[in-house]
């Protein structure tokens, strides 16, 4: 669904990036996807096939690191991690006042590009 | 090989816009709604009845959001709202960028409260910020208790959860009390109502609580802020 939108906004900031360090050629982009953000990472794989059609990202792979969902007690400070059940609850003093702290994350961390001449 | 770290944000566009769009409203002191749910869930229904529950209370104004068609914003027109129209053209979910690009054709200034009436969808409105104040879910009863389970996002953000067609519940298997237990163990601090926009039972609670947010705006108060 929204995965398409996402990706076009993924290879416009690789290939501003590219273009600014006159690279011409990307051979891989890495994304961090939380679990507990809505983008599917099979949906952003296909989003990426469809739209890397470009030269600069002929032959590039799309990598995809998930993390859990964790969260931090505001009142006993446990950290602790959600499953499926999403039960937002602490699960050592039972308060519902919790953070989450990892699981929204929706970044580009890296990729790897060649220069121009082929040297890079 | 080079390898360029980069670290961005894949929604920084979308959020630079959403806080261009906040610091607008919080300016023209407006309290911005933003009006999710799945399609059919009665947002549009909910709208006319809050239209008619605040008819000399305060100043309202839509945003519509469709795929294609105007046929929701005609309705709000008929109930004597000022609408703007978005057509998305076929995108699942209103961006920052597409609510700045229409208000111009809605007077905010004469405004106390704008409802921004999103795309029907529970998973992708979720991810956009508008630069709304509050978020709010609407769930009906033919949909089945299951909603917050299956789309936890949207309900974990929710300041406020309406269970709409409550006057249908003898003819669903709608769980009331596993949807609230289950709501409540998602967001703990999501006010719930109980409505039905057909028979208007519920919309009062509900009106005042949209009073109560416009108040503690225009007093300065805005927890996200």
């Amino acid at each position: 669904m929204h995965e398409m939108a996402l990706m076009d906004g993924v290879l416009n900031a690789v290939r501003e990036s590219a273009r600014d360090r006159n690279l011409s050629k990307i051979n891989k982009i890495k994304l961090v996807v939380g679990k507990f953000s809505m983008a599917l990472p099979d949906s952003l794989q296909f989003a990426f096939e469809v739209l890397s059609q470009e030269e600069i990202f002929a032959g590039a792979v799309l990598e995809i690191e998930e993390r859990d969902i964790v969260c931090q007690c505001r009142g006993c400070q446990l950290q602790f991690e959600i499953d499926n059940t999403y039960r937002f609850v602490c699960p050592g003093c039972e308060s519902r006042q919790v953070e989450i702290i990892s699981g929204r994350e929706l970044y580009i961390d890296c990729y790897e590009g060649e220069e121009a001449d082929g040297t890079g | 090989m080079v390898q360029v770290k980069m670290g961005s944000n894949i929604l920084g566009a979308n959020e630079l816009l959403a806080r261009k769009n906040r610091n607008l409203f919080e300016e023209r002191e407006l309290l911005v709604v933003n009006l999710m749910s799945s399609p059919g869930s009665g947002k549009t229904t909910i709208l006319e009845r809050t239209i008619e529950a605040l008819k000399g209370r305060l100043k309202l104004g839509v945003i519509e959001g469709d795929l294609y068609t105007d046929r929701d914003a005609q309705r709000i027109e008929q109930k004597g709202a000022p609408v703007v129209q978005i057509n998305t053209e076929g995108a699942c979910h209103l961006d920052a960028g597409m609510i700045s690009g229409v208000l111009a054709k809605i007077e905010t200034r004469e405004l106390d409260l704008m409802v921004i009436e999103n795309v029907g969808n529970l998973v992708c409105p979720a991810e956009f910020d508008l630069g709304e104040d509050c978020r709010v879910v609407v769930i009906s009863t033919a949909e089945g208790n299951d909603k917050p389970m299956k789309y936890p996002l949207i309900f974990r953000q929710a300041d406020a959860i309406l269970i709409n067609k409550i006057d249908l519940i003898p003819y669903t298997d709608f769980n009331l009390s596993q949807f609230q237990q289950d709501a409540a163990q998602i967001n703990p601090d999501a006010q719930m109502f109980e409505v039905s926009a057909r028979t208007g039972k519920g919309m009062e609670k509900w009106a005042d609580w949209l009073v109560a947010r416009v108040e503690e705006k225009k007093a300065g108060y805005n927890k996200k802020g």
